[in-house]
């Protein structure tokens, strides 16, 4: 069973958006997410001041396996890249949620459609 | 769901993460592969390759028959036990399989081919030696485990009874032989010394748990991979298929065109290759840059484009590495189109990496 913190929220491509104290969010992809890739061995993070629209990818996460995007859950512009990702790119395998976050993000507005931590489960119970 | 091995239930339980393989569910980690990975190059793993295909061709004129059917010549089997790896060409030249075939008597030999070409290997296989008499068995009551490591051979004799343990310890590199209900050969896929056994398969469960609790790291096709990656092994499907020919594969080596009189299928097809002048070669990369390389990129290079058949990020390199087929004319210095940006690699001799240590600079 994966872990999907209660107090964040989710989108059907397996990403995790944490909101921060100065409403800015944190970005991240989920334990399902690093579980289902396997060892991550490269992380290619988005430089500062970049521009995303929802559904942008704005990162690449490769694993011994597969290359995989990571997408932008909402609109906004990237305040930071994790640089640590390039040196320790495993960090997002053991704290998915933690030191192995992608960006942070300045929303560009309110966040939408994004999924509670029970319908992520629902999601990934649905995909199988 | 796909079919499954006599080990699918242990994988499970031992969490496993079961993908699809050729239409087998198989283990392709059981947690994190770069772990089972460095336990193969450091220790011992074992991997369950039950999947694959065991068939025994018997009849007086086996040999006659292996000799037409593959491009390796089995002239060069004169002591029992010996192995020989090749691959079984159409008449094209193109590969249908790569295999490995062990030299028991003059009247029974044993064949290891792929899972994912069982039907038609056996298929072709079917196509010629009747002309031969040969029978041929699939040994669906197998199981076949491979143990490999630095320290894969000791812990595998602990195993086996006191009469068989010297004679285990004996074998040659690429000799295999029957001991008791057991055939062990001194053979692999992950460029360390260890041993491939062929058992009866309601005994593989109780020797796979044996050995983890001897130390020996259960391993999955992940760490499998990129082991043969790392030893520049060619991956059937991947690096070659009935489209390519061994020669532009990096498989020159194990074609034999040295007995004249030898007919053996797709020799033409190869001759006149080879007279025509080939156009390609097969190459082992490194990358320079940051980037995991991977099958089907483009490899842009100064005499045109080729393409790179296997890619991943290796373990014990901690570098990207591939195989490659690029124009004959290709310099030491490439490119690679890695999701949409040119990076720089380098042509290197291969292997990368044998007997846990790391060859390229």
């Amino acid at each position: 069973m994966s872990n999907i913190p209660a107090d964040l929220k989710y989108t059907k491509s397996h990403e995790w958006v944490r909101t921060l104290a100065n409403g800015n969010v944190e970005v991240g992809i989920t334990d399902h997410a690093q579980g289902a890739l396997g060892d991550l061995v490269f992380v290619e993070v988005p430089e500062a001041g970049k521009a995303l629209k929802a559904g942008d990818s704005f990162a690449v996460v490769e694993s011994v396996k597969a290359a995989s995007d990571v997408y932008a859950p909402i609109a906004g512009a990237v305040v930071e890249g994790n640089a640590g990702l390039s040196s320790q790119p495993e960090l997002i395998n053991s704290e998915p949620y933690g030191a192995g976050w992608i960006m942070r993000l300045k929303p560009g507005g309110a966040p939408s459609g994004l999924l509670s931590a029970a319908e992520y489960q629902a999601h990934l119970d649905a995909e199988g | 769901m796909g079919r499954r091995t006599p080990l699918y239930d242990l994988h499970v339980g031992q969490g496993a993460r079961m993908v699809d393989f050729g239409g087998w569910d198989m283990p392709v980690n059981y947690g994190s592969q770069i772990e089972e990975h460095h336990a193969v190059r450091r220790d011992a793993g074992i991997f369950d390759v039950s999947h694959m295909c065991v068939i025994d061709a018997r009849g007086p004129r086996v040999r006659e028959f292996f000799s037409k059917l593959i491009a390796n010549d089995v002239a060069k089997l004169t002591q029992s036990g010996k192995a020989l790896y090749s691959c079984m060409l159409n008449e094209a030249g193109g590969v249908i399989d790569d295999l490995i075939v062990y030299f028991l008597t003059e009247s029974w030999f044993r064949v290891v081919v792929n899972a994912g070409t069982r039907d038609k290997d056996l298929a072709w296989m079917r196509g010629i030696a009747p002309q031969f008499g040969v029978e041929l068995t699939e040994r669906t009551d197998l199981a076949m485990l491979a143990v490999q490591g630095p320290n894969a051979r000791a812990k595998v004799a602990e195993l086996l009874p006191a009469e068989h343990r010297e004679a285990a310890l004996a074998l040659e590199v690429f000799f295999g032989r029957e001991l008791g209900p057991w055939f062990v050969a001194r053979t692999g896929y992950t460029g360390e010394d260890g041993f491939e056994i062929m058992l009866p398969a309601d005994e593989a469960a109780r020797v796979w748990r044996t050995l983890n609790e001897r130390g020996v790291k259960s391993a999955g096709l992940g760490a499998r991979d990129t082991l043969r990656l790392e030893a520049a092994m060619n991956l059937y499907g991947n690096d070659m298929d009935e489209n390519q020919n061994p020669l532009e594969s990096g498989l020159a080596w194990t074609v034999s065109f040295e007995n004249p009189a030898r007919d053996f299928v797709g020799r033409r097809a190869l001759e006149s290759l080879k007279s025509a002048g080939l156009e390609k070669k097969f190459v082992a990369l490194l990358l320079e840059d940051r980037g995991v390389l991977r099958g089907h990129q483009k490899v842009v290079t100064g005499s045109g484009d080729g393409e790179i058949t296997s890619g991943t990020f290796s373990p014990t390199m901690e570098k990207s590495i591939a195989l490659a087929r690029v124009p004959r004319g290709t310099g030491a210095a490439v490119q690679v189109d890695v999701r949409g940006k040119l990076l720089n690699a380098r042509v290197v001799k291969a292997p990368f990496v044998r007997h846990g240590k790391i060859l390229v600079s």
